[in-house]
Order: structure tokens, then C-alpha cells, then sequence
């Protein structure tokens, strides 16, 4: 019993690591209809900056964490002014093509001003070292992770569904020339989601660090990963992409703890099955 | 007439050229991509050696050509070893990261009349593929089965052994529960974990359940590696007395920055550790971190190359620079030399080395960064992994 707990708790704190980094993309892909392949490489930058900000200037973990996240998004403004602008609408392969390369210069530029090591972000000393739960310890950070990942499903949830931006945002994506036409400044309603997406790749990109570690090729390395829960959750759907993280969380710890052997053989089992029955996610929604 | 001197002047320098010939060594290696920090360390040993040894052997100049193989690539291992036989005229094929990559050559050696120097790759069977093979790293069963003997003398009954789901994973496994079955140890579970895993919490609860004393552990080095020493600590299994044991690949001295506090404390068996204390270390230390640029990168993969390089230049001299791998191979064989690892030998009948296997343990200096401090040694180690196999 106090196994299935522990193997629960752990699915949990992975479950809910993949969310914060996965979510920004859910919001780009969904919300956007932009298939962004670079996501990882943004979170991956806010990583970086997060690193550089604790290790070589000595900024405290919270600071860290706002320096990346505004950092992160001022790199995005001109990418997504002269990159992105162009793509919006254009033809899914013409957005692989494009985030692809955008990824690829990342990780070459990465390589180059970082090196080929791996990159840690200190924590704090709250989140550094085990808590005593009773029955076992649990890393602090991993509950740091699952508390960011509530905060950003519950604000992001209020954001879309309950605020004027989140209805304008909403009519834009729906029908822009229409939205437009009814005084929607459509661009600018875009280069704000864009930066919020972008800004919460960061946040998971940091928040994540202990379990995916920043070196170059995270940008590519976790990629499928954060596909597979877009489109296992249904693109643009929060409580969507909450379940499906909760979901293959619970079948991937749970997977390697009983039969390691057999690898992600589950976890991709279980996501074929799921598109099968749900082409368009749990809760996505239908065109 | 201006113009028939320096044809003349021309043909001179041409043909006065050809009298000192330059010999060309190929090494193919990870120079880009997720492991081009192990290709970096290829060429700091390498540029280490010819910088303290010069860039001639008697009257030949050496020249070393490199050919970028970013991952595993059995294919492109070929082709590139083909093209550099027969477009560059290379007389030595050395480096190679990767078993598959080394073992994709070896059919080629004979005809092509070229001797091949691993300076990597671990797998045992590599040498047995063709006598013209000869290594200068270290295998996995050479580095994992001291460790086996530290677990019996530390008192340690019960293992569970913890490997990543591939070759050099499956081999470490066999050699430390052949080692520690042999010296009356019992290993009471082993697991092995997909190379994709990046959440190794249930992995420690399985640990933690199997009621082992110890856990065996073997992974790549890099990304992986961290996370695993992580979750190591926190899930307690350090504090409730499990031990971690393992072959130096998990703390290479590049991913010790990185894991930090978390591997204090941590016991490895490795051939070479850049803290060696020797005067033929801190020659080689100081070179090949000017090699390298930063210092912190430097990690085991360049003393396989600088060892390497040791024998390609003992191997010229034996064949006074004329093209004959047999004769080459059969110079370097039972030699012996002082290498910045420590004394090490080729062994005649495996043409492997025979080293010193030491056990370190994770130290914090006084400039609080973290090294492999070197505790005790095996010495002369020769390859169980081959005596395993027959």
C-alpha cells in the first residue's frame, strides 16, 4: 500500500512537470493553430538565462526565475514579428519546416555561447533536500513543480475563459477577419498570446530543469514528449492537457517502476489507444 | 627566363617534399552533436601529445585528419573509415567513441593494410574482430568488476544492480554480478531501464523495496546521469544507508559541476581520474587543458587519445614509416610506458591494456569544486570481459 502511494506521489510530481512545460504549447498549437516545434528550444533559453542569472550574476531562485521568463520573451518579440508572423495560417508542413530550423539555431547558438555541459539551476535552499511525507521523502522542488503546476492551470483557465482578453483572444482565433472587423486588434491579441506561450516554455523550462537538465539538445530530446501530451490532451484544452499529463504520468512511473524492461512501451501504447479513441484529444475541441 | 627558375624552384620544392613523407592518421570521433564534448577530449589528447612529443617521428611529419561522426552510425563509420583509406591515404585509423562504429571498420583493416587504435570504445569482443585491432581505453567489464570487490570488503551481502538498457549497460550488469556471484555476494534484483528515462523515482523505490544494501548503477554519461544521482538523494536511499556504487563513467569530471553536492561521497572504479597525482599527469593535465580551452571539460576520453597517439608514434618508429599494419601491430605488442593514468601495458595476446583500475570517491577540494579523489588501487588489470566470453 505505502508502494502504491509512493509510485502515486511520484506520477504526480512528473505529471504535473510535464503540464507547466507542456501547457505553452497546448496554447500555440490550440489556441494559435501554430504547429511550434521551437517550444522546447524557448524553454530550453529561459533555462539558460535562469543559470547564467544564479550561477555567474548571483541572483536569488525567484529573480532567477522572473529575469528568464522576461528574458525569454524579449528574444521571442523579434522572432515572432519577423518569423512567426509569417506562418500564421500558412500550411502545417511550412510551420514544421520553419519551427524546425528555428529549433536547429537554437541548439547551434546554445552549443556555442554555453558549451556542450550540462547546466544546473541551484535552488534555494527550501527546495533543496527531501520532506518527510510520513511514509516516504519526496524531493521539495517536485512539490515546488506541483504547486506551479496548479497556479498555472488555475490562472491560465481564469485568463482564457473569465477575462475580455481571453474573449477577444478567443474570437480572433475563431474567425479573425470577423474579430477584426469588430475592432479586435487581432496582432496584437497574437503577439500576447504568443509571448504568454513562450514565457510559460521558460517557466517549464526552469521549473523542470531537475528532471529534464538544460544542455543543447533539450530542445529536440524532450519534443515528442511534449507533443504527444498536446495532442494526447487535445490542443488548446487546459483541464485537457492537466489529464493528459495526470494520465501518462500515472502510466509512465508506474510502467517503469513494475516492468522497466518493456521501456515506454506503455506510455506509447496507452497514447495510441487514446488518439484512436480520441483523434482530437480527451477534450479537444472539434473544428 | 625569370619564368623557367621558378618552374625550376617549383620542381624542387615539389619533388624535395617527397623525400620527408608525411604520414596521415584518420580519427573518427563525436566532433559535433549531443556527445561532441567526448570528441573534444579525442583531439585535447591528442594535441596534448603532439604538442609535448612534437609532430615528427625521425624524418615523417604526422598529420592527423578527422572525420565528424556525431552518433552511433555503424554505415557512416564505414564510409568515412573508406574515404580516409583510400582518398586521404591515411596509414592509421584511431579514435572511434562507439563499439558499433569501431566494429563497422574492422572488416576493412587487412586489405586496406591499416592498423586501427581504439581510443574509446568499450565493448570486450572489439579486439577478436581483427589482430590488427589495438586499445587504448578501457572495457566496461575492466572498469566494473574491481568494483564488485569493493562491495565484498566494504561488507555489503545483498545488490541490486541498475543498468540503462544497452550494450555497455548489459555488460557492466554481467560483469559485476559474475564478480560479486564469484565472491560469495548475492545480487537480489536487476534492473534495466530504458536510455529514455528521465523521472527515476520508481526505479529508486524499486530499490528501496528490494531491500538491497547497495545499488550497482550504470548510465552514460551525461544528462541521464544527473538526474539519476538526484534522485538517488532524494529519495532517501542515501540517508537510509544504501550505498551507490559504480563505474567512473557516471562522474566524469565534465558532469561533476553539474552534480555538485549531489555525488559527495559517491564510489566509482575507473581507469584514469584528472586528479591522478603523478608527474606524467600534470604534464599531460597542463597540455591538454591548454588543448581543450576550458579546463572543466576535460574528462577520461582524452587520455585513451594521448595514450593512443603513444602507440601510433611507437608503431611508426617500428615501421620507419612504411605502410605495414602487421608489422606495426606486432611492435606495440607487450609494450609498456608510463601513461598520465599510470603504468599501463598492451597485453601481446589481446592487444588491450593492461592498466591499474582505481576506486575513487567524490571529493570536494579546497576551491569547493568536486574531483574523483583516487582512494585505492587495483593494479594490472587485464579484460575479464574477454576471458567471460570464451
Amino acid at each position: 500500500m505505502q508502494t502504491v502511494f509512493s509510485v502515486g506521489i511520484d506520477a504526480l510530481a512528473y505529471g504535473m512537470v510535464l503540464f507547466v512545460i507542456s501547457i505553452g504549447l497546448s496554447v500555440t498549437m490550440g489556441l494559435m493553430r501554430v504547429v511550434n516545434l521551437a517550444h522546447g528550444a524557448f524553454a530550453m533559453i529561459g533555462g539558460y538565462i535562469a543559470s547564467y542569472a544564479t550561477q555567474t550574476l548571483g541572483f536569488g531562485y525567484g529573480v532567477a526565475i522572473l529575469v528568464a521568463v522576461v528574458g525569454t520573451i524579449i528574444i521571442a518579440i523579434p522572432v515572432e514579428r519577423f518569423l512567426y508572423r509569417r506562418i500564421y495560417g500558412a500550411p502545417e508542413l511550412t510551420q514544421v519546416l520553419m519551427t524546425i530550423g528555428i529549433t536547429f539555431c537554437v541548439i547551434g547558438i546554445a552549443n556555442y555561447v554555453f558549451g556542450p555541459t550540462l547546466k544546473t539551476i541551484p535552488l534555494p535552499e527550501a527546495l533543496r533536500g527531501p520532506v518527510d511525507l510520513g511514509f516516504r521523502s519526496i524531493a521539495a522542488h517536485k512539490l515546488f513543480a506541483i504547486a506551479c503546476g496548479v497556479a498555472v492551470a488555475g490562472a491560465l483557465w481564469f485568463l482564457i475563459e473569465k477575462t475580455s482578453f481571453g474573449v477577444k483572444l478567443r474570437a480572433s482565433v475563431d474567425n479573425a477577419a470577423m474579430a477584426a472587423s469588430l475592432g479586435v486588434r487581432t496582432k496584437i491579441v497574437y503577439a500576447v498570446s504568443f509571448a504568454v506561450a513562450v514565457g510559460l516554455a521558460a517557466f517549464g523550462g526552469i521549473v523542470g530543469a531537475e528532471l529534464l537538465p538544460i544542455e543543447p539538445y533539450y530542445a529536440l530530446r524532450y519534443m515528442v514528449t511534449f507533443l504527444v501530451v498536446v495532442s494526447v490532451g487535445g490542443a488548446g484544452s487546459i483541464p485537457g492537457a492537466l489529464l493528459a499529463c495526470l494520465l501518462l504520468g500515472a502510466i509512465d512511473t508506474s510502467g517503469r517502476y513494475l516492468l522497466p524492461e518493456y521501456g515506454e512501451f506503455f506510455f506509447y501504447l496507452a497514447v495510441i489507444a487514446i488518439v484512436c479513441v480520441f483523434p482530437r484529444g480527451l477534450l479537444g475541441r472539434s473544428k | 627566363m625569370k619564368k623557367s627558375v621558378l618552374a625550376a624552384l617549383a620542381v624542387l620544392a615539389l619533388s624535395s617534399a617527397a623525400f620527408a613523407d608525411t604520414i596521415k592518421v584518420g580519427v573518427v570521433g563525436p566532433f559535433s552533436g549531443p556527445f561532441a564534448i567526448q570528441g573534444k577530449n579525442f583531439k585535447a589528447g591528442i594535441d596534448a601529445y603532439m604538442a609535448l612529443n612534437g609532430s615528427k617521428v625521425g624524418d615523417n611529419d604526422i598529420e592527423i585528419v578527422y572525420r565528424d561522426l556525431p552518433a552511433a552510425d555503424p554505415a557512416q563509420s564505414k564510409a568515412l573509415a573508406q574515404e580516409l583509406v583510400v582518398k586521404e591515404g591515411v596509414q592509421y585509423l584511431a579514435g572511434f567513441y562507439f563499439t558499433p562504429d569501431a566494429m563497422a571498420v574492422t572488416p576493412l583493416l587487412e586489405q586496406a593494410n591499416v592498423p586501427l587504435v581504439v581510443m574509446n570504445a568499450a565493448t570486450s569482443a572489439i579486439v577478436t574482430k581483427s589482430p590488427l585491432v589495438v586499445r587504448t581505453s578501457f572495457t566496461t567489464w575492466q572498469t566494473s568488476a574491481p568494483m564488485a570487490k569493493v562491495a565484498k570488503e566494504r561488507g555489503v551481502k545483498k545488490v541490486i544492480t541498475v543498468v540503462s538498457d544497452y550494450g555497455p549497460g548489459i555488460d557492466s550488469e554481467n560483469a559485476f554480478k559474475t564478480t560479486f556471484t564469484a565472491e560469495g555476494g548475492e545480487v537480489v534484483d536487476s534492473v534495466r531501464m530504458p536510455l529514455s528515462t528521465n523521472d527515476f523515482s520508481p526505479i529508486m523505490q524499486r530499490v528501496k523495496d528490494s531491500g538491497a544494501d547497495a545499488v550497482f548503477a550504470f548510465l552514460p554519461s551525461g544528462p541521464t546521469t544527473l538526474g539519476f544521482v538526484k534522485a538517488y538523494n532524494e529519495n532517501g536511499l542515501a540517508k537510509a544507508g544504501v550505498q551507490f556504487l559504480a563505474p567512473g563513467d557516471l562522474t566524469q569530471e565534465s558532469d561533476l559541476p553539474a552534480l555538485g553536492q549531489a555525488a559527495e561521497g559517491l564510489l566509482t572504479t575507473f581507469h584514469y581520474a584528472v586528479s591522478h597525482d603523478s608527474a606524467e599527469n600534470k604534464k599531460f593535465v597542463e597540455a591538454a587543458h591548454k588543448a581543450i580551452g576550458n579546463p572543466a571539460e576535460l574528462s577520461f576520453p582524452s587520455v585513451g587519445a594521448y595514450d593512443g597517439m603513444h602507440v601510433i608514434y611507437k608503431m611508426i618508429e617500428a615501421t620507419g614509416g612504411k605502410q605495414d599494419a602487421q608489422k606495426a601491430v606486432d611492435a606495440v605488442k607487450g609494450l609498456a610506458w608510463e601513461s598520465p593514468r599510470g603504468p599501463v601495458s598492451i597485453d601481446p595476446e589481446t592487444r588491450h591494456m593492461t592498466q591499474n583500475i582505481y576506486l575513487r570517491e567524490v571529493a570536494k577540494a579546497a576551491d569547493g569544486t568536486y574531483y574523483n579523489k583516487e582512494i585505492a588501487t587495483f593494479e594490472k588489470q587485464g579484460d575479464p570481459g574477454l576471458a567471460a566470453a570464451k
